[in-house]
């Protein structure tokens, strides 16, 4: 599905590399979390899936990178339009401004695609229901809150029905339900529909109950790639920027007080954490 | 400095009521997590502290002023407040003017402006990035150069507004610090915040709202330890508590260490410690 080789990437005018030799595969149907500090080269990581980095940002870009068997680095993100869906961290980024309501706003890529009429009500349904938005359809975007156009920005993408879906920090706004809501959507479509997801986010509670795969960045390199059990336990002063579940500090804490016998595996979710302390 | 609130109603249209009979009151020093989901009124109550907005009905008193009395330049002398989007606030060139801006405002000396200055951003980790561009930040500096603008007015009450949304780790440890000075600076500090787990990290009482109505007040622990009134609200308990109750623990943990001292107490055996 996605296969980068020692990927090399700087910004026009930047000094520093944003992406440092990162090699990568994933295959369909993976549920991938990218983790790290800000500005350690999460977005630029998603966007390059895209086809967005290097083709509308410029800048060097080295290495071999293939996405559903296109070259993105080449021919940008119009090669797999369709087929990978971005959604972007600030949703007025995605959303149009060009449509009345939030139905008109979902139909937009689906109106450029030729999709029938019956069948686009059916999906902008869908979309509409596994972004949590039934109800709001005939709203304005612009009369939704910041968390609801979060998960319009989502519904949009999603209605695309991308094999591959590459999500910037989706939840950044959403309180803690809205949040339960959005990886449960994620969790389906892979489930389901056997859609990849790739997602770039901080809240590592949620990233260590839904993904199978955690890859860790840190100045633009690849640090970890393991299942979050193994990736997220790292201890804070090797990491500093990327940090830890409450689980995992509790863990560690009740380790170094004798309380745990120091061989059992640190936990990372709270199902792990109930039979650490059991 | 007190603020008082007293049968509180605000509507942004007819049909859309944001606050509904809100009473509440805050001393001085105080560190309040106001909480709630998207909706819940939060931002709506903490725009009438300023004076941003004004109760249609009740009154909000922030000392002996009365909003309806003030205007907002007048409030930003006692209220600071940090908006929840860092680019409604930020308007100049540099980091250093920006920040710099407030105080001279306040008719401040520009050696008390500079010395303000420089105290808010070493505060907020950004003393390096003085003389950058606002835009040329990442979006999470942004917010943290906003804080630190209101910051710089030390007023008496701050209120900060979804201070951790983007924040990595290490943004996360420059707002514990930011409200560790506030608490020893016995600033009264209210949060609003859907981050729980910060909150509980970091402040003492609780105001939890849905629908524009205060379900509780009270120490957060006890707050956030009534799951009937927490589903209603639509707001979840930190990892902690969630974990303490899964274990059928005693006690309410806020945090990790309170969390280790409830199972420590529980699991060793009687005189077991060494």
């Amino acid at each position: 599905m996605i296969e980068l080789e020692n990927v090399n990437y700087r910004y026009p005018a930047s000094q520093q590399p944003a992406l440092a030799d990162i090699t990568l595969q994933i295959k369909a149907g993976e549920f991938v979390a990218v983790v790290g500090a800000n500005g350690a080269g999460k977005s630029t990581l998603l966007y390059a899936l895209a086809g967005f980095v290097p083709h509308f940002y410029g800048g060097d870009f080295d290495g071999r990178l293939r996405v559903l068997g296109h070259d993105v680095a080449a021919d940008g993100p119009a090669s797999v339009v369709g087929q990978v869906g971005l959604v972007f961290q600030d949703p007025f980024n995605q959303i149009s401004g060009a449509r009345f309501t939030v139905r008109e706003e979902i139909a937009f890529g689906l109106e450029n695609l030729n999709v029938a009429r019956a069948q686009m009500d059916e999906r902008i349904d869908r979309a509409l229901a596994l972004a949590g938005l039934e109800g709001l359809g005939d709203r304005s975007p612009f009369a939704l809150s910041g968390g609801q156009q979060q998960r319009l920005a989502l519904a949009s993408i999603v209605v695309m029905e991308p094999e591959l879906l590459v999500l910037d920090e989706p939840t950044s706004q959403l309180d803690p339900v809205g949040t339960r809501q959005v990886f449960e959507a994620l969790d389906r479509l892979t489930g389901e529909r056997g859609t990849t997801i790739v997602i770039a986010e901080h809240k590592l509670e949620w990233v260590a109950a839904f993904a199978d795969r955690v890859v860790v960045l840190d100045d633009g390199r690849i640090v970890e790639d393991a299942p979050p059990d193994q990736a997220l336990v790292a201890d804070e002063t090797t990491r500093p920027g990327l940090g830890q579940t409450r689980y995992t500090r509790a863990g560690r804490l009740a380790r170094q007080r004798g309380l745990i016998p120091a061989d059992r595996p640190l936990p990372v979710t709270l199902s792990q954490a109930i039979e650490y302390f059991s | 400095m007190r603020i008082h609130l007293e049968s509180v109603g605000f509507a942004y249209a007819p049909d859309v009521v944001a606050l509904d009979g809100v009473d509440l009151t805050i001393e001085p020093g105080e560190r309040i997590a106001i909480l709630g989901e998207n909706g819940a009124g939060k931002t709506t109550l903490a725009k009438h502290l300023n004076g941003l907005l004004k109760p249609d009905s009740g009154v909000v008193e922030i000392g002996d002023w009365s909003t309806l009395e003030h205007s907002p330049a007048e409030l930003a002398a006692r209220v600071g407040y940090a908006f929840q989007n860092p680019d409604d606030q930020l308007f100049e060139r540099t980091v250093r003017a920006e920040v710099a801006f407030g105080p001279k405002n306040l008719g401040l000396s520009a050696g008390e402006v500079d010395r303000r200055v420089r105290a808010v951003l070493g505060l907020v980790g950004l003393a390096a990035r003085a003389d950058t561009h606002p835009y040329d930040l990442q979006p999470t500096d942004r917010k943290l150069v906003a804080l630190a603008a209101t910051l710089a007015l030390e007023t008496p009450i701050v209120v900060i507004d979804e201070p951790t949304t983007g924040q990595d780790a290490a943004g996360l440890r420059v707002l514990a610090a930011v409200l560790d000075r506030l608490e020893a600076d016995g600033r009264t500090i209210i949060v609003i915040s859907h981050d729980i787990d910060f909150c509980s990290e970091h402040l003492e009482r609780g105001v939890l709202m849905a629908d524009g109505q205060v379900l509780a007040d009270g120490p957060l622990a006890q707050v956030l330890s009534q799951t009937d009134l927490l589903a209603r609200a639509a707001v979840e308990q930190p990892q902690m508590m969630r974990l303490a109750a899964a274990l059928g623990l005693e006690g309410w943990p806020l945090t990790v260490e309170n969390f280790i001292a409830d199972y420590e107490r529980q699991h060793r055996p009687q005189g077991g410690r060494p």
